[in-house]
């Protein structure tokens, strides 16, 4: 890897990647997952994770960067199976940054905990000079810890999980939780001075992980979508697994309004990014029961089925993710590449 | 009546002769990558894809131009998206940007006037890039500046026309048996100009739209229609014989025809388009960008271009080239053919 | 490239020469000047800018276009 940093290496995408194998695996060794499983030494397993926010506009239709900074960390904790707990907060502030503004990131951020069912219970504070003639920048990084098994069922016996990316099976069924790409439409929209018909989806998934977990569905691996977008996770999910994902172009929820915003830029809501959805691959036989599940759930309304897990055969490699296309052709999905500009002309 | 079924099913039947159809439009290119067309198609019938991703074909010299402008203190550079990514001779305008360098993104060109207007200390510059298609929304925004007398305002064109590129596809031994003519140029310049191209080689043309079922209905026509140099349009809904003559007639008032250098292919005259001498002040220094400096010797985009070469028959792509460090045009946009085939792994 | 999309146009500012067009709920303040417009008008637009007038709809298109090829297949 030569040169620089670029905004690219922040997309997700296969940027991303790169990024943390050449650098960060190199010096870490260890798996780099959402969240960490990491064991207390008397039999209990915590789940650890961190993420850094940092998006303009700071407030959006639909949240703010204090909403999404807990939704994010809280997610990544939901998608290992654990049940989060603690979080903690540190804020970068440039120069200049008003009151008013940290005052109302700082209330989302306790909101949206308490929805989340998480305390924050530190924090840091750094003040660092701004650049002129940008907005001060506000830059939150929180991480968190949730316990893993601590989901219960009604009668309080503790729910065992087994969720790994790579626990994907032929027959399983492929979900996605809701309507995709509203996060990543409002923020670009906001940014080309587009006033996008849509909200962003930052939302706390623990509701929806919760009931699906002590309604006993056989969850076989779980994964927050979110800046790749759909096509990024699907890819990862089924290289992990060693499968083959089959999945429909038409099943794929996306609002209208949306859809008609990514036609306009020329992107593909399939690498739009969210902040509040999942894709859940569960076990066949779970499949209805799991979409009713979701669909009862805070922020699952629009839950779909889009697919199902194949086997690897001759002519379907290990890994690969096919679309079935409106037409009836098949599309090979990969993860994101570059970072989905805006391409107009 | 034919419906989209027996469409399909003589699509994928077909064993005539082999037929190499160029799609000469990048939305074309991302529109058949998006539904799995080449699926959809006999192994007697391939697609390729041309030179119409114009991010793609700028030369070298033109993004240096920016990079060079973004980095003064009181300029602006203003753009598409997808053109910050594109590489110079060294960088491109995101690293520019990382540097400090001033560069905005847009939807429209016409987003420049407020800019222009709230900031009148600063020059801003569009990277006025495109086809037949966004020259006239160009001639709007000269005709409001001319008309608000706004002084801060420079084009740096790279500005194109399609029908001199193909004309010099078919003039250079590409074996292509039919073009997919681009849709939404055809709505300004009309497919008019396509005509004679086709008869002089007698290749089929079909002007067409971007939805799976436009798409594969133009096909179906292209195929039956092989060796007759005729025009057909398939996207009569918005596309017409004569196209936006108002359209033309204001791009004609601002811009005149030029040689244009096209990334991967080299000088192609009269497919260009300027600002008219009176308007020269306006222009950021367009003329002359020609150089173009080839990243890797090894690159074989030329060939990707004219349809000689399987973008992953080249011994670059997906290794050495990728959409994070493209050597060459083709690579560098999401609409360039190699990073459509990279991105949605095809090898058809 | 070219990437342009169909919308409908809500209302015309004949001052500024712009029309506000909806696209399945955004609404795109877009130049006119190309191609006269009028509320109710389905149209083409193009990096901020209205290229063309649809002719009819994107089904009655398909369906005509089935129909001429019937002579093909």
């Amino acid at each position: 890897m030569e040169g620089v940093v670029t905004t690219a290496h922040g997309s997700g995408g296969s940027a991303t990647g790169e990024l943390i194998s050449d650098i960060f695996a190199k010096e870490f060794h260890n798996d780099m997952d959402d969240a960490a499983v990491l064991n207390t030494g008397d039999g209990t397993q915590i789940a650890m994770t961190t993420d850094s926010f940092v998006v303009t506009p700071q407030v959006y239709p639909g949240g703010d960067i204090g909403r999404l900074a807990v939704c994010g960390t809280v997610n990544d904790l939901l998608m290992r199976g654990s049940r989060p707990l603690y979080l903690t907060a540190g804020f970068i502030l440039e120069e200049g940054v008003s009151f008013s503004l940290l005052r109302r990131a700082a209330h989302s951020m306790a909101e949206t905990a308490a929805e989340a069912g998480v305390q924050i219970v530190a924090g840091d504070t750094k003040v660092i000079e701004g650049h002129t003639g940008s907005e001060p920048g506000l830059y939150i990084n929180t991480a968190g810890c949730g316990i893993m098994d601590g989901w219960k069922r009604p009668d309080g016996t503790a729910v065992r999980t087994n969720i790994a990316a790579e626990n994907a099976r032929g027959g399983d069924r492929i979900l996605v939780s809701g309507t995709l790409g509203g996060h990543h439409a409002v923020i670009l929209g906001s940014r080309l001075g587009i006033d996008v018909d849509a909200k962003s989806d930052n939302a706390p998934l623990t509701d929806m992980v919760g009931n699906l977990i002590t309604s006993g569905i056989r969850i076989h691996a779980m994964r927050d979508v979110t800046r790749g977008g759909l096509g990024t996770v699907l890819k990862e999910l089924a290289e992990a697994s060693g499968r083959v994902f089959s999945i429909r172009d038409e099943a794929i929820p996306v609002s209208s309004a949306v859809a008609d915003f990514c036609r306009m830029m020329g992107l593909d809501p399939l690498y739009m990014g969210n902040e509040g959805k999942m894709v859940c691959i569960v076990d066949r036989r779970d499949a209805e029961k799991a979409l009713a599940v979701i669909r009862r759930s805070r922020y699952g309304q629009n839950a779909c089925v889009i697919g199902e897990v194949l086997e690897a055969e001759e002519r379907k490699m290990p890994g690969t993710v096919i679309m079935k296309t409106a037409v009836g052709g098949e599309r090979m999905i990969g993860v994101l590449q570059g970072e989905g500009l805006p391409r107009i002309c | 009546m034919a419906d989209l079924e027996s469409i399909k099913r003589f699509l994928k039947n077909y064993d005539g002769p082999e037929m190499n159809i160029m799609e000469v439009c990048g939305s074309h290119t991302a529109a058949v990558a998006k539904n799995g067309i080449p699926s959809l198609l006999s192994e007697r019938i391939r697609l390729l894809s041309g030179p119409g991703c114009p991010v793609c074909v700028t030369p070298s010299s033109y993004i240096d131009r920016l990079i060079e402008l973004s980095g003064k203190p009181d300029v602006c550079v203003v753009t598409f998206g997808d053109l910050i990514r594109v590489p110079g001779s060294e960088g491109n305008l995101a690293e520019a940007r990382g540097r400090g360098g001033h560069v905005k993104m847009v939807y429209s060109p016409m987003d420049i006037l407020p800019m222009a207007r709230k900031n009148p200390d600063t020059v801003f510059v569009f990277a006025a890039v495109g086809f037949e298609t966004t020259t006239p929304v160009y001639a709007l925004l000269m005709k409001e500046i001319v008309q608000g007398k706004i002084e801060n305002i420079r084009l740096l064109t790279a500005l194109k026309t399609m029908p001199p590129a193909v004309d010099y596809l078919c003039m250079n031994g590409a074996r292509i048996d039919g073009f997919l003519a681009p849709g939404h140029v055809c709505v300004i310049s009309g497919y008019r100009g396509y005509e004679p191209i086709a008869e002089k080689y007698s290749i089929p043309f079909g002007v067409a739209g971007f939805s799976g079922a436009e798409l594969l209905i133009a096909l179906c026509g292209l195929v039956h229609d092989r060796g007759h140099g005729v025009v057909k349009n398939y996207y009569p809904i918005v596309a017409t014989r004569d196209g936006n003559a108002e359209a033309r007639r204001l791009a004609d008032e601002y811009f005149e025809t030029a040689p244009a250098y096209w990334r991967g292919i080299g000088m192609i005259p009269g497919s260009g388009r300027v600002l008219r001498e009176q308007y020269h002040m306006f222009d950021a220094g367009s003329r002359d960008l020609t150089e173009d400096r080839k990243a890797n010797p090894a690159c074989r985009c030329d060939q990707v271009l004219t349809g000689k070469l399987r973008p992953y028959e080249c011994p670059l792509f997906g290794r050495v080239c990728t959409p994070m460090t493209p050597q060459g045009a083709c690579m560098v946009s999401q609409e360039g053919s190699c990073f459509s085939y990279l991105a949605n792994h095809r090898r058809d | 490239m070219c990437v342009a999309l169909p919308g409908t146009v809500r209302s015309v500012d004949t001052r500024h020469n712009t029309a506000k067009v909806d696209f399945s709920g955004t609404v795109v303040e877009a130049r006119t000047g190309l191609v006269p417009v009028r509320q109710g008008d389905r149209v083409l637009v193009h990096a901020g800018c209205i290229m063309q007038k649809l002719s009819g709809t994107e089904a009655d298109e398909i369906e005509a276009l089935l129909s001429e090829m019937s002579g093909v297949l």
